[in-house]
Order: structure tokens, then C-alpha cells, then sequence
């Protein structure tokens, strides 16, 4: 009785709550991780532009880092009754509890950018993340094209060691490329993802090497990475984009800036669109009770040159990376 | 053992030398040389260039380990100083960016030494404030993101040469005399000792610790900062979250192998930067070794405990009871 009772009056407060606003307008609780990196600020500031796109009311909480305060977010969504949560998992466990709340409010949940444990498959609706194998086989692919059929040295400038991302991105390279016998990855090092570390490990690849004229083509697990070498390779004399070819992931504002001066050839993108597709699917799901599939998967897309780097660079540039 | 390292500092020596000889044998390009863009390019030129940002930050730890100190925070002030540098460097002259950039690593360093100096707080403990608040700083000075500058003056104090050396280390080298120079010069590096030794002692015999401690934490916000610009010079940008991530570590290991001890006391400025080169030229061999990157921390490792038993004092009396054994047997 109590229950139909309350139940009846939060419906009449959320009809009450709802009507003076377009009917069709949902409102979404987004959990982001807080500002780690470059790209998730460029994730938080393309998730609004999708909302507002889409006339959707987004709410983002930042986590700063910490998987207590995206659980506090979360149940707060739930019990302002959103029509949905986004959730960018800072860890893999530890989601199950809250994750069932939201289902016993009938809460679609969709992960954004990062899965989580297997053993929550039913708690959520999808995941929007990229397939970073994928995005390895993607740069492969596009070297193994430019070179044709001559022979190839290729240095790597890996991730962190032990992150998935790096090793992921190093499946992907390593099973595009082992189709070709001419291409070979002759030095691989860590550059921990950043551009010091980068320029460092390029600096001692290029004496290794013979002051780098046997080097062919770099591939960086990251932009960052890249762009560090590409200045040890301005430093030795080297012409980074002509002589030696480069190709890395993730598409940052910086990695066009340096293919507009011709001194990259190519990166593929990690985009920092991952709410479009799930505000697309969360939709569907609430028009027509469309079930999406458990993954949604990114474009992994190919950026050169010649996809004219200086607009991309403008567009790119005020997204916070 | 201790008959045959009689002087302070031959420890240091031999182990660079072993390291040196085995990056010979890992990558025998090593000790090539040769001009690029009027500039020495090189393995032992790497090994300088890359040791320049903790031998500069060893050069203040040094001092703020000699008076039974720690500083925790030098590599989140790199950060600051290099987030600092890099957002004036297109739109100020470089004697502003240095000035304010080197003033934020003094101010740091003011901060640090209040704490222990005057509230009397442990160094650990009151540095490790500024190690966790200072790279939030940093990245609200960058708004979490990469900073990039054009400046050509702040690039050539990162890339630029002077005779051939590149700036950087012309730099460090500067620092090493001045620091030297000011300490040992005066009475100054005997009052640091006799603080670190024993400071109720040395403050009844009338040193003002006090002041002593402040001032090499001072120093060692100074050399912090300097050492956060020459890093940002170096890849023309800013990176708050990765400049100087856990380089206090290295800076303080260096000082180790310099033989200065954590318990403060006798100190050496030129064994602290050869420490500091210990590590970098076994960092340069393990990434010219080609050996898959999962290695890198493990013979890191090894090489750094094999350095401190080589100047382990109860090692060097168990080598001796086993010469005298075996001289006894003969």
C-alpha cells in the first residue's frame, strides 16, 4: 500500500518534474573518471557537445580519480530517477553492488570508454569503447601500404609496461605487419607514453641504429611519444615524415600541428566521441525498446596528410586536450 | 676492500667505469663521437644531457641530506616550474620566464624549509605536502593539458649548444661549481655538516640551524625549478603530470651512491652528481641494450644494489676477514 502509495506520488512528482521541459528531452547522468589525461578532457568537452546536440540534459560528475566518489555520483543519478547513467569505469572491479541498484530502478547504464569485470555483462545495457588491437592493426596496415614491397626497419616507442592499452596496441602492429616479411621491428622500448620519454628512448634507438639512416619508420604506441621523436630526429639530422616514416595513435591536436609542418605521416584516431553513440543507442532503447548489442565499437579512423591536418588541428584544439 | 678504496669517491669511480665498459659491450657504437649541427652528438653526450634534470635536483638534495633532511617534493616543483615556464615563454623575454620560474622553485623551497625549519615538522612529512599539492598545481597552471611554446630562447636552454656541449649540461656544470664554490669556499658546508651531525650540539656551539636548514631547502627549491625548466625546454612543452614524476626518487638514490648518508652529516657534492650519472649511464645502456623493456627495472635494480655493497662497510669487513683467512691458510 506505503509502496504504490509513494510509487504513485514520485511518478506525479516526476511527470510534475518533466512537464515543463520538451517531452522528449532525457536527462543523463554522466560519471566521469575526472582529468587524467588530455583526451579525457577532450571526452568531457565533446560529451556536452553531443548532449546539447541532441537537446539531451547531461549531467557530469568528475570522480577526480576515485572509484567512491563515481559510486556516490551514481547513486545520487539514481535517485534523482535519470533516464540514464554513462559510467567511465576508473577501475574494472568493485561495480556490481552499485550497478544493481541502478537496475532495480530500471536505470539503463552504458559504459563509456572502459569495460569492466566479465561478470557484470547483465548489469549494464552496452559499452561504448574502442578496440585498441584494432587501432595497432589499423597503423600496421596503413605502413605496410606506404612501404610496398621494400624492406622496412621499424623502431616502437611502447606504452607503459604492464598497461593493456600498450600491449594491445602492440598485438594489433605486430599481426598486421607479420603478413609482410619485408616490414620488421628491429628496436622496441617503453617511452611510458609520454614526450620526454619518448624523445629519450628515440635519442638512443637512433645511435643504435647506426645514427638512424637504417631506421625506415617509427611507430608510437601514443601522439606524445611521436611527437618527442620526432624531435630527436630533428636533432640527429634526421627528416622525420620524409626520411623515416612515422605513424601513431590517438590523433592529439599536436601529432596534426607536426604533420602540417611535414614532419608526421600518419595516426589513428582514438576518439574522444564516445557519448554520441550512446546517447544514440540510449534513444533507440527509450523510443523504441531497441536492445543494442553489449559492445559498441569506435571507428579506429586513419588520419594522413592528406586529410588536410591544419583544419583538423583547428577543430581539435579547443576540445581541452 | 677498504685497503683498496682508501679514498672517499673510488667506489663511485669503479662503478661508473664497470657500467661504461659494459655499455661498450652492449651497444659498441657507444663511445663514438661526432659534430651534428655544431653540436657533439653521441651515447656519452645522451648520458650528460638526460643526467643534467637529477643532477641538478641532487645537487639540492644533497645539501637538505647533509642536514638530516629529505625533500620529496623536488619533482612535483619541476612540474610547477616547467608548467610556469612554458605559459610565459611566448609572451614574455626569457629573464622574466627564468625569474619566475626559479622564483616559484625558492618559494617552494621556503615553504618546505618553514615547515621543518620553524613548525619543526619531519621532513619526510612536510615535504611529502608539496610532492602530493604540487602537481595539482602544475596541472592548474596547465589546465591539465600539454602547454607547447615556440620561444626560441627557452628552447635553446633545452636544445641549444655552447662549445659543442649541449646547454643543459653546460648548465649543471655551472651549478655544480657555484653550489661548490658558495659551500666549500666558506664555512658554510662545514656548518651544514656539523647541523646534519648534531644540531642540538651545533646550535649550543652557536650555528644557527635554523637558518642552515631553511637555506638548503631553499637551494634545493632552486635547483628543483631550475631543473623543471630545462625539462620543459627540452620537449618544448609542459607535461604536468608526467615532468619529474618520481625523478626525488632518483635525485635521492643518487645522493646515496655519492656516499652521502641519509643520517646527514659529511656530504659530497661532486660524488652526488657522479651519482647521478651512474644511473643515467646505466638508463642510456639498458635502452641502447635492446632488451624488451619488461628488464628495465630489474637490472635497474641490480645494478644500484651492486653499487651500495661495493660501499657497504660491513661488506668491505667481511672481504676483509676472508683475505686475512686466506692469508692465515697460506
Amino acid at each position: 500500500m506505503i509502496l504504490k502509495a509513494l510509487f504513485a506520488a514520485s511518478a506525479t512528482a516526476a511527470l510534475l518534474l518533466a512537464l515543463p521541459a520538451n517531452a522528449a528531452e532525457l536527462t543523463i547522468g554522466f560519471s566521469q573518471i575526472g582529468s587524467e589525461s588530455g583526451w579525457r578532457a577532450a571526452e568531457t568537452s565533446v560529451s556536452k557537445q553531443e548532449a546539447t546536440k541532441r537537446k539531451v540534459n547531461l549531467k557530469i560528475a568528475d570522480a577526480q580519480q576515485k572509484q567512491e566518489n563515481q559510486i556516490k555520483a551514481i547513486r545520487s543519478f539514481i535517485a534523482q530517477n535519470v533516464d540514464a547513467i554513462f559510467l567511465a569505469p576508473v577501475v574494472s572491479t568493485g561495480w556490481d553492488s552499485v550497478l544493481k541498484e541502478a537496475k532495480e530502478a530500471k536505470i539503463p547504464v552504458v559504459l563509456l570508454d572502459r569495460d569492466i569485470d566479465p561478470s557484470g555483462k547483465e548489469l549494464y545495457l552496452t559499452a561504448v569503447t574502442s578496440d585498441s588491437v584494432h587501432e595497432g592493426e589499423v597503423a600496421g596496415d596503413w605502413l605496410a601500404k606506404t612501404v610496398g614491397g621494400k624492406a622496412c626497419n621499424i623502431v616502437e616507442l611502447q606504452g607503459t609496461v604492464g598497461a593493456s592499452v600498450a600491449a594491445n596496441r602492440k598485438k594489433g602492429f605486430d599481426t598486421a605487419i607479420a603478413k609482410h616479411a619485408n616490414l620488421k621491428v628491429v628496436r622496441s622500448q617503453t617511452g611510458d607514453f609520454t614526450r620526454a620519454k619518448g624523445k629519450e628512448v628515440m635519442e638512443s634507438f637512433i645511435k643504435a641504429e647506426g645514427g638512424g639512416k637504417s631506421i625506415c619508420a617509427v611507430y608510437a604506441h601514443n601522439d606524445d611519444m611521436m611527437v618527442g621523436a620526432i624531435q630527436a630526429m630533428k636533432e640527429a639530422g634526421l627528416k622525420p615524415g620524409k626520411e623515416v616514416l612515422t605513424v601513431s595513435i590517438d590523433a592529439v591536436p599536436d601529432i596534426f600541428k607536426a604533420m602540417v609542418a611535414g614532419e608526421a605521416n600518419a595516426t589513428v584516431e582514438l576518439t574522444p566521441n564516445m557519448a554520441g553513440p550512446a546517447l544514440d543507442a540510449i534513444a533507440a532503447f527509450k523510443d523504441k525498446g531497441t536492445v543494442p548489442p553489449k559492445w559498441i565499437q569506435t571507428d579506429s579512423k586513419l588520419y594522413t596528410a592528406t586529410d588536410d591536418p591544419q583544419k583538423i588541428y583547428d577543430s581539435k584544439k579547443g576540445l581541452g586536450y | 676492500m677498504t685497503a683498496l678504496l682508501p679514498r672517499r669517491g673510488l667506489a663511485q669511480i669503479l662503478a661508473l667505469i664497470v657500467i661504461l665498459a659494459v655499455d661498450r659491450v652492449v651497444s659498441p657504437q657507444f663511445f663514438d663521437l661526432r659534430l651534428q649541427d655544431g653540436r657533439l652528438f653521441g651515447s656519452l653526450i645522451d648520458v650528460l644531457n638526460r643526467g643534467t634534470p637529477v643532477a641538478l635536483l641532487s645537487l639540492g638534495m644533497v645539501l637538505v641530506i647533509a642536514t638530516r633532511g629529505i625533500d620529496l617534493s623536488v619533482g612535483a616543483v619541476m612540474a610547477i616550474s616547467g608548467a610556469i615556464a612554458a605559459s610565459l615563454a611566448d609572451s614574455h623575454s626569457l629573464t622574466v620566464v627564468l625569474a619566475a620560474a626559479l622564483g616559484a622553485g625558492l618559494i617552494c623551497g621556503l615553504w618546505n624549509g618553514f615547515l621543518v625549519a620553524v613548525l619543526g615538522m619531519q621532513p619526510i612529512v612536510a615535504t611529502l605536502i608539496l610532492m602530493v599539492a604540487g602537481r595539482g598545481i602544475a596541472q592548474l597552471i596547465t589546465e591539465g593539458r600539454i602547454v607547447t611554446f615556440s620561444s626560441p630562447d627557452l628552447v635553446w636552454l633545452g636544445n641549444g649548444s655552447i662549445l659543442g656541449l649541449p646547454v643543459p649540461v653546460a648548465i649543471a656544470l655551472g651549478m655544480l661549481i657555484l653550489t661548490g664554490t658558495v659551500v666549500r669556499a666558506s664555512a658554510l658546508g662545514l656548518l651544514i655538516e656539523a647541523t646534519g651531525g648534531n644540531a642540538r650540539a651545533s646550535e649550543l656551539a652557536g650555528v644557527g640551524t635554523r637558518a642552515m636548514i631553511l637555506a638548503v631547502y631553499v637551494w634545493c627549491g632552486v635547483c628543483a625549478g631550475l631543473a623543471g625548466v630545462i625539462a620543459a625546454a627540452d620537449i618544448m612543452g609542459a607535461d604536468a603530470n608526467n615532468a619529474g614524476l618520481w625523478l626525488e626518487l632518483d635525485a635521492i638514490l643518487a645522493v646515496v651512491i655519492g656516499g652521502t648518508s641519509l643520517f646527514g652529516g659529511r656530504f659530497s657534492l661532486v660524488l652526488a652528481v657522479l651519482g647521478a650519472l651512474i644511473i643515467q649511464t646505466m638508463n642510456t645502456g639498458i635502452l641502447l641494450s635492446g632488451y624488451p623493456p619488461e628488464f628495465n627495472l630489474l637490472v635497474k635494480a641490480v645494478v644500484v644494489l651492486a653499487v651500495l655493497l661495493l660501499q657497504s662497510p660491513k661488506l668491505s669487513g667481511v672481504a676483509g676477514v676472508v683475505t686475512r683467512l686466506r692469508r692465515t691458510k697460506a
